[in-house]
């Protein structure tokens, strides 16, 4: 907070004052209205001539106050909250939410819907880098980059739709497990999509890898040591592109990422075309992982056996009296979490996304706080535009892949 | 013929009255469409249809446009000098304009008695007019940046007058090597000397030309011509993800339409002259009497598609507006065979194709490539494009000299 008042109070200073008897320079207010912050994310720039002399993200603009919604909500009702959060992760979000959720009242969840689940997050994974590729192609001028992220992506979203109604807001996790039985033709349609993906893969590279301005624009730009990273919080493709091979899915495995096999790519020169790299590598490792849970899916129920948590079939529910209760319970009411605490994280295309629930007992969550990846990510932005042009804090911003809704909550 | 209309036909200012009417409509014309094959090349590039609404394939887009433009509200912001922010657009719209004043399109004609010279003005300095105007038009561009009163127009008015004097040096040096080939300034005369076929079957266009082909200086003088109409790579002054849309942020109406004008009337003039210094003017790519075949074969291939596609209709109102099209490509093809207006059309032909593919590369390159920065824009210029420009003219004018 100290710092959006401080950047308010030096854009209100005249021009002589702000830069403290040293050369004048120009601040210029990046947004929250333009076109390449995607979204609604204002930098205040100092700007001598070009050159960008002090730059500060002032967030906010996003802010919907998901964080207390959830606080009002039944532990069920919160997961379409978590979608809005980063709205190009969502099933990320969903799975984290009910990881932490179902560390609280400690259930097991069957084999077949923690690979459902890993297989949906790569895919969510392998949908969010299309975005990030094609707005940061866009971003740096490569405009057709854009339209060619976003074929890609519309089967992805098609996949989504297909399997939970929804292209964006799926919701598809719930406590317990998953929303429905994956739909009839399931193994066709992704398997269709994924085996062709790679080959799109190569394409984008084809355009951008041999391009000279592409390098001339992403190489070395940007940059930023690990240590600064590490004291800031960065984690992600961010950290993982400036040499540590960090990654929850492999260092703190949850669900079911132990079983698969998957490298974590990794560079060094912590640059935006090292990050390039590493996210486009990622897109052929979640490719890799998609293909494994699409060849050895294993058989079994897709939600765990828990009344009064997990919703009966609707066939029971109009059958047993049983069910008929607990249906009520569930609907009316909601479930009862013990009290605690927990928190969670995942690897979320962005990095590390945490969900930190305390539970008091009662059918809805006493607080749910979110360690959102974008939200770290952005803080690098100041000091990794220190002394740059304009131009490089576009590659910049692009680079970080950050999502408002993410930032802000 | 009446003698008597001939004469008045023939009056020098009656004559360039009529050219310039002709020239003005073409001309407005084919930017207004040259808008509507961008949008669907590029459309088509990225896996789109651009637009089909406004009559059929959208041809009608480009007169929708205008009127929308032409009967959008006139706003002048408040913070803006006015003077200069109302003057700028018209600045760049003049100089770009007037350009083409001097770009012959074919050779000498004789039409209903009357000798004529395709081109508005024959000045014997064509090509020092040209580089002054398109010296000029950086006030255009600069202005409406200052003026504005806008930071992001500021920095764009700024990059534009640093990038075009940049880049004007690359381009006139790149200019000066055809013109030792040629030894004149008047560009009719610069095309003219590329006439006729170096082995019977090598076009003398001054890209193969003995005894210094010029293609070097023409690779140049594309590059600094893109810098210079400021085009994708080089579009920073309205780099629209950096600076939201640059010097003209702050128009809108006809004066944002002027702006939109004057850089597509660049890059038809840009395209012309690099037409007539490199590729032979409308001379044509193999020798009489082949080439007037080629135009009429071409259209009656384009037709023959056209008229294929209308048979298996992939939308719904191919089945008629293919034929259509294809009918009017047959009924032109023929049209080159009438003697009467053979030697007007088929250089004109030959000069329209070449500008045509030149300008298609201009969208070709839009859609492919990333902007530049700006300071690795102003390195090129100076560390790159202006060592080898005037290398190229020094080993130019030492071939010259020596075998010529």
């Amino acid at each position: 907070m100290s710092e959006q008042t401080s950047v308010d109070e030096q854009a209100a200073l005249p021009l002589e004052e702000q830069s403290n008897g040293k050369r004048r320079t120009m601040t210029l207010n990046m947004g929250p209205q333009h076109p390449s912050t995607h979204g609604v994310l204002r930098v205040v720039v100092d700007l001598d001539g070009e050159v960008i002399r002090h730059a500060a993200a002032d967030i906010g603009y996003l802010h919907t106050g998901i964080e207390k919604q959830c606080e009002v909500r039944t532990w069920q009702q919160v997961v379409p909250l978590t979608d809005r959060v980063d709205y190009l992760a969502n099933l990320s979000n969903n799975l984290a939410y009910c990881l932490a959720v179902e560390k609280l009242l400690g259930m097991e969840i069957p084999r077949r819907a923690q690979w459902m689940r890993v297989m949906l997050t790569e895919l969510t994974r392998i949908n969010s880098h299309l975005v990030w590729l094609g707005t940061h192609a866009l971003d740096i001028g490569a405009m057709t980059m854009f339209f060619y992220c976003f074929r890609e992506r519309e089967n992805i979203l098609r996949l989504f739709e297909m399997f939970s109604g929804q292209r964006m807001m799926t919701s598809y996790f719930r406590i317990g497990g998953l929303a429905l039985e994956a739909p009839r033709g399931w193994q066709h349609a992704v398997g269709k999509f994924i085996r062709a993906f790679p080959d799109s893969i190569e394409q984008y590279e084809n355009l951008l890898n041999a391009n000279p301005i592409w390098m001339e624009r992403t190489k070395g730009i940007a940059h930023m040591t690990l240590d600064d990273m590490l004291n800031l919080g960065v984690t992600g493709p961010m950290i993982r592109a400036a040499g540590l091979a960090w990654d929850i899915r492999k260092d703190e495995p949850y669900s079911a990422y132990s079983e698969f096999d998957f490298q974590v790519p990794t560079r060094t020169e912590s640059d935006v075309y090292a990050r390039f790299q590493v996210r486009m590598d990622e897109l052929r490792e979640s490719t890799k992982i998609v293909i494994q849970a699409l060849e050895g899916m294993p058989e079994g129920e897709f939600q765990a056996e828990a009344p009064g948590i997990v919703l009966p079939e609707r066939e029971a529910m109009k059958t047993q009296m049983e069910a008929m209760i607990y249906h009520f319970k569930i609907i009316s009411e909601g479930f009862r979490v013990p009290p605690g605490e927990a928190y969670v994280a995942v690897e979320s295309p962005r990095g590390e996304l945490g969900y930190y629930v305390v539970s008091d007992g009662a059918t809805n969550p006493y607080r749910v706080f979110m360690r959102t990846p974008s939200f770290g990510n952005l803080i690098a932005l100041g000091p990794m535009l220190q002394d740059k042009l304009i131009a490089d804090s576009i590659a910049a911003l692009g680079s970080m892949d950050f999502v408002l809704g993410d930032t802000d909550r | 013929m009446n003698p008597d209309l001939t004469s008045i036909l023939g009056n020098f200012y009656v004559l360039t009255l009529i050219k310039l009417a002709l020239v003005a409509f073409v001309l407005l014309t084919a930017l207004a469409y040259l808008q509507w094959i961008e949008r669907k090349v590029i459309a088509h590039i990225q896996l789109r249809v651009g637009p089909t609404r406004v009559g059929p394939h959208g041809l009608l887009q480009p007169l929708a446009d205008t009127i929308k433009l032409l009967t959008k509200e006139d706003l002048v912001p408040a913070h803006v000098n006015k003077f200069f922010y109302v003057l700028a657009p018209m600045m760049a719209v003049f100089f770009a304009l007037s350009a083409i004043a001097v770009i012959p399109f074919g050779p000498k004609i004789n039409i209903f008695g009357i000798e004529t010279y395709m081109q508005l003005s024959d000045l014997n300095i064509g090509l020092l007019y040209l580089l002054a105007l398109s010296g000029m038009g950086v006030y255009g561009i600069a202005l409406a940046g200052w003026s504005s009163n806008n930071k992001y127009s500021l920095i764009g008015g700024l990059r534009s007058s640093a990038q075009m004097i940049s880049y004007e040096l690359p381009l006139a040096l790149a200019i000066a090597s055809p013109l030792l080939l040629a030894g004149s300034l008047s560009l009719r005369e610069i095309a003219e000397s590329q006439a006729g076929f170096m082995l019977g079957f090598i076009p003398r266009w001054s890209i193969f030309q003995m005894p210094a082909p010029q293609i070097l200086a023409f690779v140049l003088f594309m590059i600094a011509g893109f810098a210079e109409t400021n085009r994708v790579p080089f579009d920073l002054p309205e780099a629209e993800n950096e600076l939201v849309a640059g010097f003209h942020t702050e128009y809108s109406s006809m004066k944002f339409a002027s702006f939109f004008m004057a850089e597509y009337a660049n890059m038809v003039t840009l395209c012309s002259v690099a037409t007539l210094l490199f590729l032979g003017g409308w001379y044509p790519l193999v020798p009489a009497p082949v080439d007037g075949f080629i135009p009429p074969l071409l259209l009656w291939a384009g037709g023959a598609m056209l008229i294929f596609h209308g048979l298996q209709p992939a939308r719904k109102w191919d089945k008629y507006t293919m034929p259509a099209f294809g009918a009017v490509f047959l009924l032109a093809g023929f049209a080159f065979l009438i003697p009467f207006l053979q030697p007007v059309l088929v250089p004109l032909f030959w000069f329209v194709s070449k500008v045509g593919i030149l300008l298609f590369l201009f969208i070709w390159v839009r859609a492919t490539l990333p902007r530049f920065r700006y300071d690795q824009l102003m390195r090129f210029a100076w560390a790159f494009m202006f060592p080898v420009s005037v290398v190229h003219l020094f080993a130019t004018a030492l071939l010259v000299a020596l075998l010529k």
